[in-house]
């Protein structure tokens, strides 16, 4: 089947009126942004396609990644990465404990450390790996919490406003980072966003979302 | 993969472990109250028990003990709280009064109440203090301060240890809704400080407190360990009479006593009643004055006198403590002096044995019990996160409960009910008899941390490829290390202040540091009680201490977790 994210039919609802509904095929490499006021439910497609929709939703459709139907999977087992506006970095693991962390099973102990320390020079941060996340600066956090993120061997990417705590130097540059990264490994990207410049900037199809009631 | 299993049923477990003894213990209450007791060859129904119980010449004021006591204490430990709150929230003088309460919670009962004892009676520290100077005695007065028949002192003994707990709790009432800008808008609007925090944030405060208030009320009407140390005793309070009753060797006696612990429960319920209308008629009062516009003239006086309340509930818990530890390294001491005239290692190493016995019972069953709490309140919690099995609101009553049904009402049915059926008393039933009153406290305190946790942070590990156990060790526990620490020492200090379940359900077999220095009370061995309330006091206080050293040490390389 096709490689890349599938939303077939996806209607999600809360106490049983419609919120949304979307039915949308994103290459590997493509970007899709969604755009919309808060509260249309933006954040809560994405929970769905994580597997974390809170209980008082109900949503319909089917998800797929890469040909496999991942609708009911465990949200562990999906290999959907994500990013928010928070870098969310462990607070108790140091920098590279926490890469280590989304790193995929398997390997010898120095072909693991090997990696990371790998990870760290692609984003310019040779020799952080001992550093603790809470002295790092948030350009800094962004870029370790985005190969975080790529080291656990994702199938697809999801991105809820991953920019907008950054200030606008360096937004265009974490912005520029993970678009090249996500473009470089085929991946296809779900971007829901408020910032009309960073859609633009993500190069793909814009979907606007309207309440539907 | 066992949790997968096991995690959904752990909240019945709970609430098993929780209800299940109380109910069992009331059950165990009623068949002896109504004159059924198989074990003592005995057979009912019949209402005899309570014609004894009423026959009793003490009845009338056992029962104006228990309420006048349980109400009194109550409704000062409140106001106290109240207005130090209302006058004093986020000034110096309240930091620092918080900071001295805070660790004085943990502070046992029993050791707080000999404390107390030891700085009031006539020959107690304060009096040596001011004689012969000020009071010109020579000798200790005749004066029955301790033990005094309208239970004032025992009133006194409870307070100090209830606007503690009270002010904690109204802290942690106050960090969950927007109460400052509520305050500065009606000082804005010219109102003093204390009247308008008492008119704008009190009420909603108070809707969070109230359960809290209710346990403070059930708790002080059937206290026992405080009744037997600073209550009067021709006639003990209702409390105090059952456990002499339960403690007779004529099982005969144990009907009466089960007569009296159902109506230990009528009064706590009635109590709780009265309590639920008063507070009805305190809000008519409230919106009154409210409506009146009143800005507050007698703020300061009124301030200033809960200040003093508060300042003087800390000092009698901490000079107490210190005036235990004089006497356990006195030794001939003479009226006036106010230090000892020598200083000996003497008491120590004479009760030195029997304390350090005890305390192993103590720890034993405080680090089983509490490990126990912690397992079943992290396994109720992880099952509402993953699954959604959340409590209601009607399922915190469910919590409380075991805090609310009076101690005397079902543990001597407990009791009666383990003698009916053969079972054995002895220390793996206290431990479940401890379990009752340290999982609610341990869930308590851990939730809020526990719930408050990103949960984006679980999403983030799932979605790198960890299984929801894996997130639950490897980040959710051990970045709630402190809160967790903080839950066991809860749960430890509970478990360490346990009397009457560690009395009635261990048979008198089962010698903790709290029975032991109980015992002592009657004998009045100031030099036995100063010892094993101090080693009571350190039990209870050090794991807190660790609870606030082993996370700063553990994470002192990460700021992220340096503070919440």
């Amino acid at each position: 089947m096709d490689k890349g994210l599938t939303l077939a039919d996806v209607t999600i609802s809360k106490g049983g009126a419609p919120l949304l509904s979307l039915s949308r095929h994103i290459a590997p490499g493509e970007v899709l942004s969604i755009m919309g006021p808060s509260g249309v439910g933006k954040s809560t497609l994405l929970a769905f396609i994580t597997g974390t929709l809170a209980p008082d939703f109900t949503a319909t459709g089917t998800v797929m990644l890469d040909g496999m139907d991942i609708t009911h999977a465990p949200a562990h087992q999906r290999r959907v990465g994500i990013l928010f506006q928070d870098d969310l970095l462990f607070p108790h693991l140091s920098v590279g404990a926490n890469l280590a962390f989304g790193l995929t099973e398997g390997g010898s102990k120095v072909d693991r450390q090997n990696r990371i320390k790998e990870a760290l020079e692609e984003v310019g941060l040779d020799g952080f790996a001992d550093r603790d996340p809470a002295t790092l600066s948030g350009g800094q956090k962004a870029r370790v919490a985005l190969m975080r993120m790529l080291l656990s061997d994702p199938c697809g990417l999801l991105l809820d406003e991953p920019f907008s705590r950054l200030d606008s130097a360096l937004r265009a540059q974490v912005r520029e980072l993970v678009f090249a990264r996500a473009k470089a490994r085929a991946l296809p990207v779900l971007m829901v966003t408020h910032d009309a410049e960073d859609a633009a900037a993500a190069g793909g199809d814009i979907v606007t979302l309207s309440p539907l009631h | 993969m066992k949790s997968r299993r096991l995690l959904p049923v752990l909240p019945a477990i709970t609430l098993l472990a929780m209800l299940g003894p109380v109910i069992a213990g009331l059950y165990g209450t009623v068949l002896p109250a109504f004159g059924h007791l198989p074990a003592a060859g005995l057979t009912g129904p019949t209402l005899s028990p309570f014609y004894d119980l009423f026959d009793w010449a003490g009845l009338p004021r056992a029962v104006m003990l228990s309420v006048g006591v349980g109400v009194g204490a109550t409704a000062l430990s409140l106001a106290i709280v109240a207005l130090l709150t209302a006058g004093w929230s986020g000034t110096l003088a309240f930091r620092f009064l918080e900071r001295l309460l805070s660790p004085l919670l943990s502070v046992p009962h029993a050791a707080a109440a000999f404390g107390l004892a030891f700085l009031i009676t006539p020959s107690g520290w304060l009096s040596r203090a001011l004689s012969p100077a000020v009071t010109g005695w020579e000798r200790p007065p005749d004066l029955l301060i301790v033990q005094d028949a309208w239970g004032l002192t025992m009133m006194v003994g409870l307070i100090v240890k209830e606007v503690p707990f009270l002010l904690l709790i109204t802290l942690a009432a106050l960090g969950q809704s927007d109460t400052k800008r509520s305050a500065a808008v009606a000082q804005a609007l010219g109102y003093g400080r204390l009247t308008g925090w008492l008119k704008t944030v009190f009420p909603r405060v108070y809707a969070q407190i109230r359960l809290p208030v209710y346990v403070v009320l059930a708790y002080s009407m059937s206290v026992v360990d405080v009744a037997v140390i600073l209550g009067p005793n021709t006639p003990p309070s209702l409390s105090v009479y059952i456990v002499r009753l339960m403690s007779d060797p004529d099982l005969a006696m144990r009907l009466q006593g089960a007569a009296a612990a159902l109506l230990q429960l009528a009064l706590v319920i009635g109590a709780l009643i009265a309590w639920r209308i008063g507070e009805a008629v305190m809000a008519a009062f409230g919106r009154r004055w409210i409506i009146s516009g009143k800005r507050g003239k007698f703020d300061p006086i009124v301030g200033g006198l809960a200040l003093t309340a508060g300042g003087i509930c800390a000092f009698l818990v901490l000079a107490g403590i210190v005036v235990l530890g004089v006497w356990s390294f006195a030794g001939y001491w003479s009226f006036p002096n106010f230090l000892p005239d020598q200083l000996i290692l003497r008491n120590w190493m004479r009760f030195g044995p029997g304390t350090l016995e005890a305390l192993g019972e103590t720890a034993l069953i405080a680090s089983v019990v509490t490990l126990a709490a912690l397992v079943l309140t992290i396994g109720c919690l992880e099952a509402e996160y993953r699954y959604g099995l959340s409590l209601s609101s009607r399922g915190m009553w469910l919590l409380y409960l075991p805090l609310l049904v009076p101690q005397t009402a079902f543990l001597p049915g407990l009791q009666t009910l383990m003698l009916n059926i053969g079972a054995d008393v002895g220390r793996l039933p206290v431990m479940f008899a401890h379990l009752v009153f340290v999982l609610p406290y341990v869930f308590l305190s851990l939730a809020d941390p526990f719930r408050a946790w990103d949960v984006r942070m679980g999403t983030i590990a799932n979605a790198l490829g960890a299984h929801p156990d894996r997130v639950l060790w490897g980040v959710r526990l051990p970045m709630l290390l402190r809160p967790i620490l903080t839950a066991a020492a809860v749960g430890l200090s509970v478990s360490v202040g346990q009397y009457l379940a560690t009395l009635l359900i261990g048979g008198g077999r089962v010698a903790t540091l709290t029975t032991e220095a109980v015992a002592l009370s009657s004998g009045g061995d100031r030099r036995a009680i100063g010892v094993y309330g101090l080693m009571q006091t350190g039990a209870a206080l050090i794991p807190f201490t660790l609870a606030l050293i082993v996370p700063a040490i553990v994470w002192r390389n990460r700021k992220g977790l340096r503070h919440g």
